[in-house]
């Protein structure tokens, strides 16, 4: 590909190739162990369901037991199976015995790894089964009724009330949304545990559980087929529960989820390791379901400078794409994110932005490409905001980002009204239409700024991989590299959550999953 | 162009400004324009038109004009809209608690801890209960500060602890006590359902339960917060939309001065 920037693709492909050995390294941590996220998501994908009466999910009374008798290690595949050979019971008659007092399931009949295979395969298969059909039904929908063109218009609903919000999302893809948004209620991602069942109260979003994306899958389907254009579901795996809301979204049909491996670290002061390992569970499903990935690189530009810290961004994205990879996501499952962030009132602020737009847009031809609107210096005056919003959107057009988060007049203020989402939705559609072909017709000036922009943005990214190869990523995360934030590796929220696995340890969804793509 | 063409209203009402009758002004003393939207849950047509009209002339406004509008998904209508206020305000009695200090700039204030107290204060923020948002205290907090304003981390004379999103109330004033803060300093974001109020009642409780609350400067912030809902919730200070770091500064000092802490 010619570059529009004149980058120096070789020079790309180094800052790559540093990215791919920090992801490696990862990788090879991670690898070592799990996590009580990871195994209360096989224990979903066991088909094992529902709340005890208490109202704490079956996954969580079965995992919680293992780690209280200290042998989580093993994992919860050794033992269900084990229990399935010893009382031919199936997964969910088990876990409700077990929340029931009822059962014992630490009882070792055999370790023969072909034996707990064969007892397990059905299950396995079933799962498998459900969550390609949903992918297919997907398909089917693209291949039929079809899509609106890129960049996808991204919009937000958030009322608390799941019932609301289908009102909410069913008039926003009438004007032309493409995806939809559920917004968690805040302090959603905290919770080691993901409620069940249809839910009316939030604070800022509506809880993310299996029910709720069931009804706002269906809800959209129907918009859908109205308007005779498919749209996408959009949820956030992150949190403490990153592999256990991608498996619920692969059941119901979800098709782009917030998914980044450094995001919960950084803002939501989850224990790195915890997150690692999730975010890798979490993305081999979401790679199987055909689920687009958006990471956060965004979120580090509301806390550190955009103009300053642009290379973080560069270098978060190279190091999420490698990692993704090693999940076995396809590129153009990747969002990869990046921000119109920059102070309104600096000079030659929209050529520097679109510089650092048009650059990510080469950097990674073929992701998604994520795009963030103006959220830091959105102040309170609606009037000027709807025109920052404008100019984002004619970088999002002009530099054919994959999705255009909208940006809301109203940012700052509250979470959007129905005819918020109308004004935001009219102006993109008016800009994205009238300078189409923008990108195409314009050239960027030899030594000019956005050329100079890009060069530089990619020289001090290689600077901060090169460091970062270094000292390895969680040393990097302790220094606050990423949007000034610093994070220990053993602090945060989540880490008595994570055990090295033990030598009966199996997960076969990770091979299975990502081979049979 | 004349503005006959546009305005066609008679203008035969008082055009001198009276402080004690105030309206809002459009481009004449007195016209009483203001602008508006909103969405009414009807299908759009005369009827719903009608409807906004009424709807205005009931919240006082004359002249009511829909000068747009436009169906959002079938059975809401959004307008814009204008009209006359008939309504006035006294302005010259009208009062407003504000946070009484002088903001001094960040080397006065620095000169001020020397002198006022001779050792570094202490000060501790987050954003507690179940709110995520950074973006209030670190733009109080962060070196760099927001919009020009540096944050309190680069005041020589200040220690700044900035503890993140999320932080529990409880464990926010456990980590305070532990530091020594003078002051502690709460950022909220997210109001929706008033769980900010919630929230900070809790904080204030907690403090006078343990005996804290007046060992402490106790400061809250955050775009939908103002002095009036600080004092009233029983916060030292409330900093609300435009204001910065040395504002909080400057009232911590000045505060702490003159209630001869040391």
């Amino acid at each position: 590909m010619q570059s529009k920037l004149g980058l120096d693709f070789e020079k790309v492909e180094y800052a790559r190739s540093l990215a791919r050995g920090i992801a490696e390294d990862v990788q090879a941590f991670v690898e070592q162990y799990t996590t009580v996220a990871v195994e209360r998501t096989l224990s979903r994908l066991m088909g094992i369901d529902g709340v005890d009466e208490n109202a704490v999910p079956l996954p969580n009374v079965v995992v919680d037991y293992l780690k209280d008798k200290g042998i989580l290690q093993e994992g919860v595949l050794f033992f269900l199976a084990n229990t399935m050979i010893r009382t031919g019971l199936c997964p969910q008659d088990i876990a409700e015995k077990v929340a029931k007092g009822e059962l014992d399931i630490t009882e070792v009949v055999t370790r023969d790894q072909k034996q707990i295979a064969e007892v397990l395969q059905p299950v396995i298969d079933s799962s498998m089964e459900r969550i390609r059909q949903r992918r297919e039904r997907r398909e089917h929908y693209l291949n039929t009724i079809g899509e609106g063109p890129k960049p996808y218009l991204y919009i937000i609903v958030a009322t608390g009330n799941i019932y609301e919000d289908v009102v909410q999302a069913q008039a926003g893809a009438r004007q032309g949304a493409d995806v939809i948004a559920v917004i968690r209620t805040t302090g959603q991602s905290l919770l080691d545990y993901v409620p069940y069942g249809a839910t009316t109260e939030g604070f800022g979003g509506t809880f993310a559980t299996q029910e709720n994306f069931r009804i706002m899958r269906k809800a959209l389907d129907e918009v859908g087929e109205e308007q005779g254009r498919y749209i996408r579901l959009c949820n956030y795996c992150s949190g403490l529960c990153m592999p256990e809301i991608a498996i619920m979204g692969a059941f119901e049909g979800l098709d782009v989820m917030l998914n980044d491996a450094l995001y919960g670290i950084l803002f939501r002061d989850i224990n790195m390791q915890r997150t690692l390992v999730d975010q890798y569970m979490s993305r081999i499903i979401n790679g199987f379901a055909g689920v687009i990935i958006n990471t956060g690189e965004d979120n580090y530009l509301t806390t550190a400078d955009a103009y300053e810290e642009a290379h973080t961004v560069l270098a978060s994205d190279l190091i999420n794409e490698q990692l993704a990879l090693l999940a076995g996501l396809k590129e153009e499952q990747m969002g990869l994110g990046h921000a119109f962030e920059m102070d309104p009132m600096l000079k030659d602020g929209f050529l520097l932005e679109l510089a650092q737009a048009q650059m990510t847009r080469e950097i990674f031809p073929k992701a998604t490409l994520k795009y963030m609107p103006p959220t830091k210096f959105m102040t309170g005056n609606i009037f000027r905001g709807h025109i920052q919003d404008a100019l984002f959107n004619m970088i999002g057009i002009w530099t054919h980002q994959g999705i255009q988060l909208l940006g809301m007049p109203t940012e700052a203020i509250h979470t959007p009204f129905m005819s918020d989402r109308y004004l935001s939705i009219e102006n993109a559609k008016y800009i994205f239409n009238n300078m189409s072909s923008i990108g195409e017709e314009m050239e960027f000036r030899e030594g000019g700024i956005c050329r100079r922009r890009a060069a530089e943005v990619l020289g001090n990214t290689i600077r901060l991989l090169e460091e970062i190869t270094k000292e390895g990523l969680f040393t990097a995360l302790e220094k606050g590299i990423f949007g000034d934030v610093k994070r220990p590796k053993n602090g945060g929220k989540g880490l008595q959550g994570v055990t090295l696995k033990g030598e009966n340890y199996l997960n076969p969804f990770v091979e299975l999953m990502k081979g049979k793509r | 162009m004349s503005e006959g063409l546009y305005s066609m209203e008679a203008k035969d009402f008082d055009k001198t400004l009276d402080l004690k009758k105030i309206k809002p002004y459009g481009d004449t003393m007195n016209d009483g324009k203001v602008q508006l939207s909103f969405t009414l849950p009807v299908p759009c047509g005369a009827e719903a038109i009608e409807a906004a009209k009424q709807l205005l002339k009931q919240m006082g406004l004359e002249n009511p004009s829909v000068v747009y509008y436009k169906e959002l998904t079938p059975g809401f209508t959004f307008f814009n809209c204008y009209g006359s206020c008939t309504h006035t305000v006294n302005y010259e009695s009208i009062y407003v608690p504000k946070v009484e200090s002088t903001t001094l700039s960040m080397p006065d204030t620095d000169q001020f801890i020397r002198e006022h107290f001779g050792r570094k204060i202490v000060i501790v923020g987050a954003s507690t209960g179940t709110d995520a948002h950074t973006v209030g205290i670190d733009a109080i907090m962060n070196m760099k500060g927001y919009a020009g304003h540096y944050g309190l981390e680069r005041y020589d004379m200040i220690d700044a602890y900035n503890l993140g999103s999320q932080v529990p109330n409880e464990e926010f004033i456990a980590k305070g006590v532990e530091l020594h803060a003078d002051a502690l300093l709460i950022s909220q974001t997210v109001t929706q359902k008033d769980v900010h109020i919630k929230n900070l009642t809790n904080f204030i409780e907690l403090m006078e339960a343990e005996g804290l609350r007046d060992k402490m400067i106790c400061c809250c912030g955050g775009a939908r917060i103002t002095h009036e809902l600080a004092q009233e919730l029983g916060f030292d200070a409330g900093f609300g939309m435009n204001t910065y770091a040395d504002d909080v500064a400057s009232f911590i000092v000045q505060e702490m001065d003159k209630r001869g802490m040391k």
